[in-house]
């Protein structure tokens, strides 16, 4: 304030030189001083920037270090991923080859190439094969032994009948017959044949030539038989048996005898009978569509030509209907007729033989 | 003159023509009259005693003319240039029953000889009238027309063609089942000869159910007409893969087996012949007659038999090998390849040799254990000598160098293979030294045998040209062995020996 003003102003000249003088240093040193600042400013600013460079730097490599880890580890994750897949894929290709091959050795031991379904089918097949054999051995010995069987009995036969024919070469006491030649030890197989052999019949028994009786005959068991007088007649005459047959012949009568006289009513009533028995629909069939008639057209199989026709071998009716319309129907009970009631009765069979 | 005197001279005249013409067909049934009869010109006069009146007459004309038509075929030529042929088919159609076999006798008489003859039959309209005659009551007719019918559709597939187009075979079918064998023999005859000539014939026939009835009939004790049925189904069956399924289906087997044991020579053949014709198509077939045991009778059979009736039963087991590797070793087990190697030695025929042969190759082809059997049945020698035999058809020879071919590929029996190395051709050989060389690098028994038996020495001298086969199968060979073996027994080995001792100088 005012002692500050009082003491400063005899300096007020110095203050002006020393003014000046400082000016005029300063501006000797300001170019100097000025390129120093700028000097300095810049190498400060340099610092400054490069600190800021580095530091961004820094900052920048944090962050890339950062992401570059956290994709690294993302990447390697993924890798460990694919590496475990992989590792698990393998376990699971090497199982299923062993499945696998376990699988196709069975199923081809099985299936494709069985090779002890093979032997047993082969050993199988030879037995098959073996009993095949024995079995047509045994056919080939039974049908030879069969033929062998009929060879013999026809040859048996035939030499029966040649003993038969030659039944009078049996030798007698007189007289040794071909066969039984005395320089023989034994007679001769033919010899013993003649022995055995049964008189060839040459005429028929004459009790099947009289008719049968469907009754039994009371006449001849009831009737007294007197003993014959010779076993054997001597000389020609009939069997005592045939001339009983004879003499007490039954009554045959004729078909007109025996007819009774109400046949022809009792036939009717007969065929009455049988048709009310069997006969069960009263009322023709009539079919269900009210169209008219039509032609029936066969089958071709039922019109085929190539059938035998049962017209001549199972039945004799007349197939064509118009003409039967205009006969009569067919009658199956007549009156009697007389033509066969003496046939084969007219006379003894006594000269027949010849 | 009166009138039984006039009456008299036409009797008389008939009585002559009646000995005429019953003389004349006396005499037809001895050969050696025929030619007499025929300069005699017998066919000129009996042309107008088949116009005759009295019936006996006419038949014993016709009856005559068929035993002279039956013996040669001039006879049969001038019957059908003399005109009579459309005679006897309008009479056939006309008369009684005694002059229908008579005339039908004389068609099949005729038509048996030559395909034109058959022709010219069929050409007057015989196959009509035949198949009326067909439909008779009579068994005698029927069996005549059956045989004219057989006899014309024996020869060729358009006469066969024309038999089944006149509508012949539903009545044969129903023939079959009349009671009389000899109507039976004929039709089954008849139809085999038809069903033989092409598949559409043979399906024709089974069309109409002849199978059923054949099937039937196999059953039959005589022999004749089992002879006939055996023979038409093996035509049946022996055209397509269809025709012999159904001929098994109708469930012949295994009771057709016991006919091969029949004492008739050709009911064998012919059943053989049927189960030919039937494995001969596909693998399921033959397994089931191996399965019915019929490759062990067939086996027998070919035991038994001698001469041409054993080559059905050869080829049957040829076609039964061929199909596959089991039914080959099923052969094999039957003991099918002794009895063939007998068969193969036996017969002295060469086409009956040549199916052998081509058996064996059937048997042989599929593995080493079918190679082994065929080989150690000692066949492979065989074989060589029917190649290398320049007396044997160009046939037997092709086919035992393919049979030896294919079984020497697959044998790996050394045994059977030495007596080989040393016979063999070049061209066998080679597969020959192909087997040693895949068989004896690996087993060292068999080396040694190979050495000691002198086969090395044998293959050393063997020339074959550089970078052949042979030359590698030679080496490959030689490689198995140490190298002084090998030189030890190459050829010239002993005068080298003996030049070192010779140029040798002691020190």
């Amino acid at each position: 304030s005012m002692a500050r003003l009082v003491r400063l102003t005899p300096q007020a000249d110095r203050v002006k030189e020393a003014y000046f003088t400082r000016n005029r240093i300063a501006e000797e040193n300001r170019q100097r001083e000025n390129s120093a600042a700028v000097r300095i400013q810049s190498w400060i600013r340099g610092c400054r920037a490069r600190a800021y460079l580095s530091h961004i730097h820094r900052k920048a490599t944090i962050i890339q270090k950062t992401w570059r880890g956290f994709k690294a580890r993302e990447h390697f994750r993924q890798r460990v991923k694919a590496a475990y897949f992989l590792m698990k894929m393998n376990f699971y290709n090497k199982m299923a080859v062993k499945i696998q091959q376990r699988w196709r050795g069975y199923y081809v031991r099985k299936y494709v190439h069985n090779y002890y379904a093979r032997k047993r089918y082969l050993e199988a097949l030879t037995q098959k094969n073996e009993q095949m054999r024995r079995e047509l051995e045994e056919l080939a010995e039974h049908q030879r032994q069969e033929r062998q069987r009929v060879a013999m009995e026809r040859e048996e036969q035939e030499k029966y009948v040649r003993a038969q024919r030659l039944h009078f070469l049996l030798s007698t006491k007189q007289c040794p017959g071909v066969f039984n030649s005395p320089f023989r030890p034994e007679p001769d197989e033919m010899e013993l044949r003649l022995r055995r052999v049964k008189p060839v019949r040459t005429m028929s028994a004459p009790k099947e030539s009289w008719p049968v009786n469907p009754q039994p005959s009371s006449y001849l068991h009831d009737k007294e038989r007197l003993p014959p007088i010779h076993k054997t007649p001597q000389g020609p005459f009939r069997p005592a048996v045939e001339v009983q047959q004879q003499r007490y012949r039954p009554l045959e009568p004729s078909l007109r005898v025996a007819t009774s006289i109400t046949a022809l009513e009792e036939a009717r009533e007969e065929l009455r009978r049988q048709e009310w028995r069997t006969r069960l629909i009263d009322h023709p069939f009539l079919p269900f569509s009210k169209t008219p008639d039509k032609k029936y057209e066969p089958l071709l199989h039922a019109a085929s030509p190539y059938q035998q026709t049962e017209y001549g071998t199972k039945h004799f009716r007349e197939e064509d209907r118009s003409q039967l319309e205009k006969k009569k129907p067919f009658r199956r009970v007549f009156t009697t007729c007389h033509v066969f009631d003496k046939f084969g009765r007219l006379y003894s069979s006594a000269g027949k033989s010849v | 003159m009166s009138q039984r005197q006039v009456l008299q001279v036409f009797e008389q005249y008939q009585k002559a023509r009646t000995q005429f013409v019953q003389t004349v067909a006396e005499l037809a049934t001895r050969p050696q009259n025929v030619e007499t009869l025929q300069n005699a010109g017998v066919m000129s006069l009996l042309r107008p005693l088949l116009l005759d009146t009295v019936p006996t007459i006419q038949q014993t004309a016709a009856l005559a003319l068929g035993r002279l038509a039956n013996y040669n075929d001039d006879l049969a030529e001038a019957v059908v240039k003399a005109d009579i042929l459309p005679q006897l088919v309008y009479s056939l159609a006309e008369q009684n029953r005694f002059y229908k076999k008579a005339a039908a006798f004389v068609l099949r008489a005729v038509a048996k000889h030559s395909a034109e003859l058959a022709q010219a039959v069929v050409d007057c309209g015989a196959l009509d009238a035949l198949v009326i005659s067909l439909e008779e009551f009579d068994p005698g007719v029927k069996e005549a027309a059956a045989w004219a019918l057989g006899y014309i559709a024996r020869h060729n597939g358009q006469l066969a063609q024309a038999v089944v187009d006149s509508g012949a075979v539903p009545l044969l079918v129903l023939c079959i089942q009349e009671p009389e064998i000899a109507v039976k023999r004929i039709a089954a005859s008849t139809l085999s000869d038809i069903a033989k000539h092409s598949p559409e014939l043979a399906q024709t026939v089974v069309d109409t159910g002849a199978i059923a009835h054949l099937a039937q009939m196999t059953l039959n004790p005589d022999a004749k007409l089992k002879r006939q049925v055996f023979s038409a189904l093996g035509q049946i069956s022996k055209h397509s893969v269809d025709l012999a399924e159904m001929v098994v289906e109708a469930e012949i087997f295994p009771a057709v087996l016991a006919s091969l044991k029949d004492p008739d020579e050709y009911v064998r053949k012919n059943v053989t012949t049927l189960m030919r014709e039937i494995t001969k198509h596909t693998p399921e077939l033959s397994q089931m007659i191996v399965n019915a045991g019929g490759v062990a009778a067939v086996i027998d059979y070919l035991g038994d038999s001698r001469g041409n009736v054993r080559l059905p039963g050869i080829m049957m087991l040829g076609y039964v090998a061929a199909h596959s590797e089991n039914l080959a070793m099923a052969v094999v087990v039957s003991k099918g390849v002794p009895q063939l190697a007998i068969c193969l030695v036996e017969e002295p025929e060469d086409h009956i040799k040549a199916a052998t042969a081509w058996a064996f190759g059937q048997i042989g082809r599929h593995t080493p254990e079918h190679a082994r059997a065929v080989a150690a049945a000692n066949v492979l020698p065989k074989l060589l000598n029917l190649y290398l035999d320049t007396q044997s058809s160009e046939d037997l020879q092709v086919k035992a160098k393919k049979a030896l071919k294919s079984v020497l590929q697959k044998c790996t029996y050394l045994p059977a293979l030495e007596p080989l190395l040393y016979e063999a051709p070049s061209n066998i050989l080679k597969h020959v030294i192909c087997q040693f060389s895949k068989v004896l690098p690996h087993d060292s028994k068999a080396r040694r045998l190979f050495v000691t038996s002198g086969g090395l020495k044998k293959v050393q001298e063997i020339k074959a040209e550089p970078g052949s086969a042979l030359q590698e199968y030679i080496n490959a060979i030689n490689n198995c062995y140490p190298e002084e073996i090998v030189r030890y027994y190459s050829p010239g080995y002993s005068e080298a020996l003996l030049e070192r001792v010779e140029s040798y100088q002691p020190a």
